[in-house]
């Protein structure tokens, strides 16, 4: 059955989905999006890196986005510069770095579209199994610090006072994230992940009442987009990463029905 | 009370963010059963010195001893925002496992059983401020650190909570370290007191801290004096949403 090239890729998207959902929520929950797109920026240079050393992709990004965070931490002590400020200069820095690398590595052909917008249609076996296998670690570790992760998310201040060590969990929760990044550049791209952990989130956000209930539907809609998406792209020859996300966008709009309904029926 | 029910003490600790000392020269004790109440003016350090209680901050001098883990907090301001949708019962679970009905019996001491499934979001100031001491009550702490505890609750509201924060302390026989700004309630209520502005201006048994020369010279003669023992009189109490109860 995964020899046909669409349920390989319908196999690794689902993979994928199921753990942008609720990485993506708490990414919007600590309005870290702009992180998320920084580390998909930096990936570019893990990849040439990668390439270059003939490493593994998936591990070098992770390392490359990992280095990154940190960096950002330790930026983020020396100088009074915002947030958003640090990420940017971290974002374009690590981008114009990579692209600058990549032309000395002129012998190597870089399929440089696939990398900014994935190609989910070329996925292998063994990409499968690195989604899946590293998807269930990324979960389960996900899984063991949730209450310590999510009390910061509520306010940092408290669940350090009640001996929740918010500050491990936040470092953890870092590099689960460039996990997932590592994980799915291949596939999404770096241009799109960011898209694939926020709008699914979002949109769940809008149907839902609490945050059991926003994280298992964020998943849903991340498993929808991903599957709609793909037969799209068969259907219209379109690519499909794109395509992924012009129906997790689709089903946003949707989301927002009940919501504006609701308001009318309150008035 | 004996020595040996010390919750926590702060040894002459101080906060330093550049280019001044934030508070300095702090020593304090909270022991079993016992209220310790921080006054002072805005900005004399009393949310710097909880936060030091509770080891959110580290003291860059002097140091902080504490003899518990059962800890709960009710901070001065928590933003929760719409992105998270969080209801009252899924907020009271935040750092601790508990049952429905544990819920609802906290809920219930606060007088706001009723916001069980209401979103955090949709609460009023004064309706928040009494899940946030229901959620800390309900972990049965052994030091309950509260700051600022009845801001955004009515008059009436107001008195119900001093209240309730006597009965935890009594009930729990946690001991309790309280930022006000209710001066009848610390001098009538709270068993040791310490005044700030920026270091300790004065401290001991309220009755004492009121003949201080430093407390008369921070608070002004007349409302040091007037307000030092304020009764109030109710032949009714209030539920919280404003009915009547004898």
């Amino acid at each position: 059955m995964l020899d046909d090239f669409f349920t390989r890729a319908l196999v690794a998207g689902i993979g994928i989905a199921i753990i942008t959902g609720p990485l993506g929520c708490l990414v919007i929950w600590r309005r870290l999006s702009y992180f998320g797109d920084t580390l998909a920026h930096s990936a570019l240079l893990g990849v040439t890196l990668a390439y270059a050393f003939s490493l593994n992709i998936a591990f070098s990004v992770f390392v490359i986005s990992a280095v990154i965070a940190l960096l950002l931490l330790n930026l983020q002590k020396r100088t009074r510069l915002a947030g958003d400020s640090l990420l940017g200069l971290l974002a374009h820095s690590t981008l114009a770095i990579g692209l600058v690398l990549m032309g000395f590595l002129s012998s190597i052909r870089f399929d440089i579209m696939g990398l900014l917008f994935g190609d989910i249609l070329a996925v292998t076996l063994q990409d499968i199994a690195l989604v899946w296998i590293g998807g269930f670690i990324i979960l389960g570790i996900l899984y063991f610090i949730w209450k310590s992760l999510f009390s910061a998310t509520v306010n940092y201040d408290l669940a350090s006072a009640e001996g929740m060590k918010p500050n491990i969990y936040n470092m953890i929760f870092t590099l689960l994230l460039a996990g997932v990044i590592a994980l799915s550049i291949k596939m999404i791209g770096t241009l799109l992940i960011t898209g694939l952990l926020i709008i699914p989130a979002a949109a769940s956000r809008n149907i839902t009442n609490n945050p059991t209930q926003m994280v298992f539907v964020a998943i849903l809609i991340g498993i929808l987009s991903v599957t709609i998406g793909l037969f799209t792209s068969l259907e219209l020859n379109t690519s499909s990463g794109p395509s992924i996300i012009v129906i997790a966008i689709i089903l946003f709009i949707i989301s927002l029905i009940p919501l504006e309904l609701r308001g009318k029926l309150q008035k | 009370m004996s020595k040996d029910n010390l919750l926590v003490s702060l040894e002459n600790a101080g906060i330093y963010k550049s280019p001044k000392w934030l508070i300095r020269g702090v020593s304090l004790e909270v022991k079993n059963g016992q209220i310790v109440t921080l006054i002072g003016p805005n900005g004399s350090g009393k949310t710097t010195t909880a936060k030091m209680v509770l080891n959110i901050l580290e003291p860059d001098e002097g140091s902080l001893k504490r003899y518990t883990n059962k800890i709960a907090y009710v901070p001065q301001k928590i933003n929760i925002d719409w992105t998270m949708p969080l209801r009252v019962l899924d907020f009271m679970r935040l750092t601790n496992n508990l049952s429905n009905n544990e819920i609802i019996e906290s809920l219930n001491q606060t007088g706001v059983e009723k916001l069980f499934k209401e979103q955090i979001h949709g609460l009023s100031g004064g309706e928040f401020q009494r899940v946030l001491l229901a959620r800390a009550i309900a972990k049965k702490p052994e030091l309950l650190v509260l700051d600022e505890p009845v801001q955004g609750v009515d008059f009436n509201g107001e008195i119900d909570l001093y209240n309730i924060i006597k009965n935890i302390s009594a009930n729990l026989n946690c001991g309790i370290l309280l930022v006000s700004h209710d001066l009848h309630f610390v001098m009538s209520a709270t068993d040791h007191v310490v005044c700030l502005n920026g270091h300790i201006c004065c401290s001991g048994k309220p009755s004492s801290v009121i003949k201080d020369k430093a407390y008369i010279e921070l608070f002004g003669e007349h409302r040091s004096k007037t307000l030092t023992y304020y009764q109030h009189d109710h032949d009714h109490t209030h539920a919280s949403d404003g009915s009547v109860s004898s």
